[in-house]
């Protein structure tokens, strides 16, 4: 199963409805509710991110009996430092995107928390890509 | 597994419309040869399709009145939205009066529950910080609502039974205590403002049986009472009778807001009315909303005073109860009035046998149990989708495009009942 949603950047009205989406999904499929819970809070944030410090992008979720693999991939400005952004409390939001309640730092650290396997590849000017695997069953 | 449910519908007065079916917030509903069919596992007794329906061909199945008199000692148990529903002439203790004089033999209030309810609900928040928000289990469309259509939130609801299962539990032992009545001699009935409550009657959630024998709807009591006071015409002459003392917070508990403003969590929200309460139930299971320590959800619009049983318009009665709460209140300020010190004295009783069971989610989406299989009906479902027409005009009988889509791949519906696919 392939799902694709694309993201407008500082769209924060919609943000979520990636999010909204897969969970459906996820509950049709009767992944369990724990299960789907870290899915979707993990995609949450990912989709802010990309909503709030980057230039829009889109999300693809690949689905199988056995995992959920989950890309957001947006279109700069890209982290310069990754390992930095990966530690609690580190953001290079704007003052603008603070203000909004968004960029405390915790996005990365939290999708981490939530998911089996984390990669993220990015280059400065270029973009970010977030890829996310859960195990779903 | 068996749910009951009180809404029923006369096929012979359906006429196949389709509001009800495009309204239910569960897609519960169906339109099979011009009729309309529930389904029974998808239901959560909301009633919203008995209120739009123009027909009338939906009701809501009660016990019959006479049922009352198979017992030597009938209890009525009123809810305050009953109250709610006379004008303010008609005073309380006439209301019990007349409930005596058609058949019952005792009356109580359904809400004088609230103290111990709330001081259960409290501790109950002080020792299970690690599950939050908590979710009050007081609606039953509610509880119904989360475990068929949000499975992952089933943990949050706070297993602690509703007051009017705490003051029927209290009724039957008091009655024990005083040894004239046997225990199957004791009929309780409850008045209910609303189809879900007859469900949580009869097929109870989180528990085996409930304390309450029987229902009767408040619109058909509404009636008889009225109709002994205009029998008693101008020359009622008002005879006082000892009524509960109802604390002004018990008053006004089955109201929105009512739990909330009693709750010592701090972070909040009171929503009423069903699809409200999907919105943000939707956004709570995203985690979107941060560090919200208990949620008090209502299926109707004003809580129970938009019960689909009442007979008022529902802002007319929340003002009534508001009334009665201020009188209640000013007495309270001037020490004139104690709590409901009566059943304060079972409090200790009632804390410890007021905790429901587990509470099952049972989600209506999952297409199949097993994952692969699952993956397959849906692949078929979205090929079907990409081919219909997206009108959903719900002439093939499902409320949408997709719930078809659904209904052909799970439960063998042909394509060809699509008006727009016929002979395609």
């Amino acid at each position: 199963m392939h799902l694709e949603y694309t993201i407008i950047e500082g769209d924060f009205v919609n943000a979520g409805a990636a999010s909204s989406s897969i969970k459906k999904t996820l509950k049709q499929l009767n992944v369990n509710p724990s299960i789907i819970k870290r899915v979707v809070v993990a995609l949450y944030e990912a989709e802010v991110n990309a909503i709030a410090h980057a230039y829009g992008g889109i999300i693809t979720a690949d689905i199988d009996s056995n995992n959920i693999c989950i890309s957001v991939a947006d279109k700069g400005p890209g982290i310069p430092d990754i390992e930095w952004a990966m530690q609690e409390g580190n953001s290079t939001a704007s003052p603008e995107v603070r203000d909004m309640g968004f960029g405390a730092g915790m996005g990365l650290p939290n999708i981490k928390k939530n998911v089996d396997k984390l990669e993220v590849k990015s280059t400065v000017g270029v973009g970010t890509t977030v890829t996310m695997e859960v195990k779903i069953c | 597994m068996f749910f009951y449910h009180a809404l029923q519908i006369n096929e012979a007065q359906c006429t196949g419309c389709s509001r009800c079916m495009k309204i239910c917030p569960t897609e519960a509903i169906r339109i099979h040869d011009n009729a309309a069919a529930i389904s029974e596992s998808r239901c959560i007794d909301c009633g919203k399709c008995f209120k739009i329906c123009p027909s009338k061909a939906i009701y809501i199945k009660q016990d019959d009145f006479e049922s009352i008199f198979n017992f030597p000692c009938r209890v009525a148990l009123i809810p305050s939205v009953f109250l709610g529903q006379f004008p303010n002439d008609i005073s309380v203790s006439r209301i019990y009066a007349i409930l005596q004089e058609i058949g019952f033999t005792h009356v109580f209030e359904t809400d004088s529950s609230t103290t111990v309810y709330t001081n259960a609900k409290n501790r109950y928040f002080v020792e299970h910080k690690d599950n939050l928000p908590h979710i009050s289990t007081f609606c039953p469309a509610i509880v119904r609502l989360i475990q068929v259509k949000f499975p992952g939130l089933v943990d949050n609801l706070i297993p602690i039974k509703a007051p009017i299962d705490i003051t029927a539990m209290y009724v039957r032992k008091k009655f024990k205590e005083e040894k004239i009545y046997k225990d199957d001699e004791v009929g309780i009935f409850y008045i209910t403002p609303c189809a879900a409550k007859i469900a949580a009657v009869k097929s109870p959630v989180g528990e085996d049986k409930s304390n309450v024998d029987g229902v009767i709807n408040m619109d058909a009591l509404y009636n008889r009472v009225w109709k002994r006071i205009k029998e008693q015409g101008s020359s009622y002459k008002e005879t006082k009778l000892p009524i509960a003392q109802l604390s002004s917070d018990s008053i006004l508990t089955s109201l929105t807001n009512g739990e909330r403003r009693m709750s010592i969590a701090r972070h909040s929200y009171a929503i009423d009315e069903i699809d409200n309460v999907i919105e943000f139930l939707e956004k709570i299971e995203n985690d979107e909303i941060e560090d919200v320590e208990f949620l008090e959800l209502r299926a109707c619009d004003q809580s129970c005073a938009g019960g689909n049983l009442t007979c008022n318009n529902r802002f007319l009665t929340c003002e009534k109860m508001f009334a009665r709460a201020r009188y209640v209140a000013d007495k309270e300020r001037n020490g004139e009035r104690t709590r409901e010190s009566e059943m304060e004295k079972e409090h200790e009783y009632l804390l410890h046998n007021m905790s429901l069971g587990e509470i099952e989610p049972r989600s209506m989406l999952s297409l199949d149990s097993d994952i692969s299989k699952a993956l397959e009906k849906m692949n078929k479902i979205n090929t079907l989708r990409d081919k219909l027409p997206q009108k959903d005009c719900g002439i093939c009988g499902a409320p949408t495009c997709d719930a078809f889509a659904e209904d052909i791949v799970c439960h063998n519906r042909d394509i060809e009942e699509c008006i727009f696919m016929k002979g395609c």
